[in-house]
């Protein structure tokens, strides 16, 4: 066992602080080449990962940067600075500690590439940056740690893919680096160590205490939660009255929007006064610290938050997590459950909020799987090309570079271990000359072979390449501020789509605010108060999870039982009036429903196989309907069912389930839907050949920009196996698609179908009609439909 | 063809699908705003690689306008190429575009991304006077029986976006008919207010279709 040097020692003690088992043991095994750390929130994660860095600068004789500490949140990064430095300071340690992310100041960034801190706390993005300037050779050079906080995290995304590949850069500027990954508990860290360590490296995993099981309930109303929507706003008067029973509440929601109007009638409501902060990505920096601040200092009771507060900020005095909302996946529940009581060995509280009735069913079953310690999860496929197109992009920008020996380095991150070399030159060749089949850009590469090494054309392609690093590609994004007048400060920012609707006078939802539209001025949306006005509300893109499927099983089973006591009354009733009318779905059986409603024909299909999933089934079946001339008009889709509706009635619903028919349908289909384009979208912003759209980027009154949509449609047409095209498919198939989910619900189900024609809508499709993110069927009967809003538009306007 | 009929003064047009206008009394077929080239001098500048098919595209639609009308006259209403430099086009595009203007009228007005391809033949014009009928890039004020493009029109209906012909009592703007080519929303000031009330938009796709036009929200 490696004893703690003096000052450290003497610091726990003075604290009567005892050191954890788990920070020994990385403290013990400093000099693995990678470790994994499983814990628990609270269990000292962070301290245990800094440790080993704090004794090997303790003697002030290590000049540069010495740890690179990663997490996917800027907010953690400076959390962990103010943490980080107390402890250093009261041990009078001579550490520099710094953070860099997007919000450090440009003057500070560059004083920090020529003059590194000892520790530098940043994130993937940030670290890709630094790793695309020419000196970055110098500023790692004696790099000797790296530690990757919330690796479960990262590792769902491709934010962790290209983590990954910039580890591998950086054990090729700095050899012998160390990394240690900390994680929540998950389902199956070996995956996380295969994932974190430089292949073939071994990677130890350490597992802490994972303390007591947490005090989780759901939160009993007076009223039962509607039987559609995700905003739990019904349960307001309870949420408040435990706000008051506690110290500090932290109330989770799923969306962004859901958390806004939450907040509003939240705050309407509270004849107390509570003091009580809102805190989601939309906002601006500015008023995430201010909230954070507050937060720190002891000044709020509850903050209403989403995603953004998912990750390690040590809030300290939390001692009740509610989750408002179907948690959608039980690891992260567990996960955000472990936000309050940040105390080791001291069990965790949290309140489930349902916010529709068929939420009230999953919250039942996420409660049960939480209290068996059963998480959930889908494995991760293969690192995605896109990205690493970027990061062949990145290594350009920083220097020529050698095929093979970038080869050999990519090849040693987790995710790209059995790239294949193949793979990889068609990346290559990508980032050169575009991969077309067509050989077009013979004058205008982007990378050329000069003398053996691989180099930019033009250097001004660094800027682009620059600006358009990091794989997060959520919706386009408007930035919101204060009008000048009113001193225009910024408060964060909205969708564009959302932004391009509004007029002057509109009124809307930012931070808790009722503000009103004045108008656009530098490509930002000026507002002005408008307190008491009934806002539209701002539509964020928030995270939009499927159900897992182990928690859809469950659910499944549930709808087995006789009788359900442990619901309340109105979900049971709910249940035995569906099992009533129609029948419940069964997890072996796919259960299809037919029924005429406000006028048009309706199939609902019970797929329980998450929204993904059942989006995907809803194009697939409205493609079959619309080649058999059933008239689909369009169709809508939960994690559990999908719901269709057309001109026809489908006389036999059962034909249309047939697996190679299917299959062949998402061959064709692939080719035009909306949802590929989106997904090509995404890799098509990550692979680097279209770049965002950039503030100031945009010209007025003629738009020189056009939508990937049509870029898609080009490959599509000219050069469907090109790499992208490659990309797009497989992701879909994985995400948004979800094929892989119909596969085997098809399977579970064999040919059990059940068809029932009803004479009217039932119990469990009946919240579907209230559903938003209707998909429109782009068939004939929409263009029938187009037509005829058309002309009765022109017969209004007195112009046919 | 799908088309859409109506007139502009004394002139009765047709707004195809495709977005191109033809003159059926005059035989005349007229383009706007091509921008072929684009996705190379994306390319020269250093920006990403393109798909380099939108040039075949472009080419292929008007290909087969004119097939289907058998124009006498085709008028590409500027903005054919995305710059000067774009106007050397690749051989085999070279020589598609000759086949097409060999045995009718070509005009080529001058736009402001370029002046016109001085290489290819046909005639050159910063305007052109037809009948009733003026065609030039840009809108100018206060003229009559105008045809121009510039603006790349579009305008959504139903959920959808298209691009479209925006046409009132006293002009009418085209459609962007180049592949490559973005569009600005019929309710963006810069349109809304060059038209008068009661301007049409023809949305382009399956067939034609005409909608009153979509406009600026007033202020609540």
């Amino acid at each position: 066992m490696r004893p703690l040097p003096a000052p450290f020692s003497n610091w726990f003690d003075a604290r009567g602080w005892q050191i954890h088992p788990h920070q020994q043991a990385l403290l013990d095994r400093a000099n693995e080449p990678s470790l994994l750390l499983i814990a628990p929130t609270g269990g000292g994660k962070t301290l245990a990962g800094f440790l080993p860095t704090l004794v090997e600068l303790a003697d002030g004789g290590h000049r540069g940067l010495h740890t690179l500490y990663i997490s996917p949140l800027k907010a953690l990064a400076a959390d962990i600075r103010r943490n980080l430095t107390r402890p250093v300071t009261e041990m009078g340690l001579p550490i520099r500690i710094e953070d860099r992310t997007g919000d450090t100041s440009y003057t500070k960034r560059r004083r920090q590439r020529a003059d590194p801190p000892h520790i530098l706390l940043t994130t993937p993005e940030s670290l890709a940056l630094l790793l695309s300037y020419e000196d970055a050779p110098h500023i790692f050079a004696r790099l000797s740690r790296v530690i990757v906080d919330e690796v479960h995290a990262l590792a769902e995304s491709k934010r962790g893919d290209q983590l990954m590949l910039s580890l591998a850069r950086l054990s090729t500027l700095a050899p012998g680096l160390r990394r240690v990954g900390l994680s929540a508990t998950v389902e199956d860290p070996v995956a996380i160590a295969r994932f974190l360590a430089r292949h073939p490296d071994p990677c130890e995993i350490i597992h802490a205490d994972p303390g007591p099981d947490p005090d989780i309930a759901m939160l009993e109303t007076k009223g039962p939660p509607p039987w559609s929507g995700g905003g739990g706003r019904y349960a307001i008067p309870e949420v408040l009255t435990e706000i008051s029973r506690h110290r500090t509440t932290l109330i989770f929601h799923n969306t962004r929007a859901q958390a806004e109007l939450f907040f509003r009638d939240l705050w309407m409501a509270n004849d107390e006064g509570l003091p009580i902060g809102i805190h989601h990505g939309s906002l601006s920096r500015e008023a995430r610290e201010k909230v954070e601040a507050a937060m720190v200092a002891g000044e709020l009771r509850a903050v209403v938050c989403t995603g953004s507060l998912d990750l390690g900020i040590d809030w300290g005095d939390v001692d009740l997590v509610i989750q408002v909302g179907a948690p959608k996946n039980v690891k992260r529940l567990v996960q955000r459950i472990g936000r309050a009581n940040h105390r080791y060995n001291a069990p965790s509280k949290a309140l489930l909020v349902p916010a529709n009735r068929w939420e009230v069913v999953e919250c039942q079953a996420a409660l049960q799987a939480v209290k068996d310690h059963d998480l959930d999860g889908d494995p991760r496929g293969p690192g995605p090309r896109d990205v690493l197109c970027q990061h062949i992009l990145i290594a350009a920008c920083s220097a020529p570079f050698d095929a093979d020996a970038l080869f050999a380095e990519v090849t040693s991150a987790g995710p790209y271990a059995a790239l294949t070399r193949p793979d990889f030159n068609a990346c290559l060749d990508f980032c050169a000359t575009g991969g077309y089949a067509l050989k077009a850009y013979d004058r205008w590469q982007r990378l050329m072979l000069r003398d053996g090494l691989w180099t930019l054309r033009d250097p001004r392609a660094t800027r682009d390449i620059r600006m358009n690093i990091g794989t997060i590609t959520d919706a386009e994004m408007v930035k919101v501020r204060w009008q000048n007048r009113l001193g225009g400060q910024p408060l964060g920012e909205v969708e564009e789509s959302f932004a391009s609707k509004l007029a002057p006078g509109d009124t809307f939802l930012i931070g808790g605010k009722i503000v009103r539209y004045v108008g656009l001025r530098e490509m930002a949306l000026e507002v002005a108060p408008a307190p008491g006005r009934e806002p539209k509300i701002a539509v964020y893109s928030g995270t939009k999870f499927s159900t897992s499927t182990q928690l859809s099983h469950r659910i499944l089973r549930m709808l087995r039982q006789d009788s359900w006591p442990d619901l309340p009354a109105h979900t049971a009733e709910w249940l035995a009036l569906q099992r009533d009318m129609s029948r419940l779905p069964q997890l072996d059986r796919l259960l299809i429903e037919t029924f005429p409603a406000e006028g048009r024909a309706h199939l609902c299909a019970y797929g329980f196989m998450g929204k993904n999933a059942q989006v995907t089934l809803g194009l697939l079946l409205t493609k079959r309907m619309e080649e058999e001339g059933l008239n689909p008009l369009g169709f809508v889709a939960t994690d559990y069912a999908t719901l269709i509706w057309g001109l026809d009635p489908v006389p036999d619903p059962t034909a249309l389930f047939d697996r190679a028919a299917l299959r062949d349908g998402l061959e064709g289909w692939l080719a035009g839907n909306a949802v590929m384009k989106r997904t090509f979208r995404n890799v098509a912003l990550v692979a680097g050949l279209i770049a965002r759209n950039l503030p100031g980027a945009r010209k007025s009154g003629r738009q020189a920009t056009f939508s990937s949509d049509i870029l898609y449609d080009t490959l599509r047409r000219y050069d469907p196996d090109h790499l992208l095209m490659q990309v797009t498919r497989e992701e879909a198939m994985r995400g948004l698609v979800g094929f892989g989910r119909i596969e085997n619900m098809l399977d579970r189900v064999g040919d059990r179908i059940d068809h029932l024609a009803l004479p009217r809508l039932t119990p469990f499709a009946a919240p579907l009609f209230l559903e938003h993110g209707k998909v429109p069927v782009e068939g004939a009967a929409r263009e029938r439909l187009m037509e005829e809003t058309a002309a009765r538009l022109m017969a209004e306007a007195g112009l046919g | 063809m799908n088309g859409f009929n109506f007139h502009l003064g004394e002139a009765g047009l047709t707004a195809l699908p495709s977005g191109a206008l033809w003159w059926a009394s005059e035989g005349c077929l007229t383009v706007s705003d091509l921008h072929l080239g684009r996705s190379e001098r994306y390319a020269r500048r250093a920006g990403a690689l393109l798909p380099p098919y939108e040039v075949d595209e472009t080419l292929a639609r008007l290909d087969s306008d004119i097939a289907a009308t058998g124009a006498r006259t085709v008028i590409c209403l500027g903005d054919t190429f995305d710059d000067l430099q774009a106007a050397e086009l690749a051989e085999t595009h070279t020589l598609w575009l000759a086949r097409l203007m060999a045995g009718r009228r070509w005009v080529w007005i001058e736009g402001n991304h370029d002046p016109g391809p001085v290489d290819l033949g046909g005639e050159h014009r910063a305007e052109l006077v037809m009948g009733p009928l003026t065609f030039r890039h840009i809108v100018a004020e206060g003229a009559v029986g105008e045809v121009s493009g510039h603006y790349h029109p579009k305008a959504r209906i139903a959920g959808q976006a298209r691009r479209c012909f925006l046409v009132d009592t006293r002009r009418l703007i085209l459609p962007a008919y180049g592949t490559y080519t973005g569009g600005l929303y019929s309710d963006d000031p810069a349109l809304s207010d060059l038209m008068q009330p009661g301007a049409i938009a023809i949305l382009t796709g399956q067939a034609a279709r005409p909608m009153p036009m979509p406009r600026r929200k007033e202020p609540a």
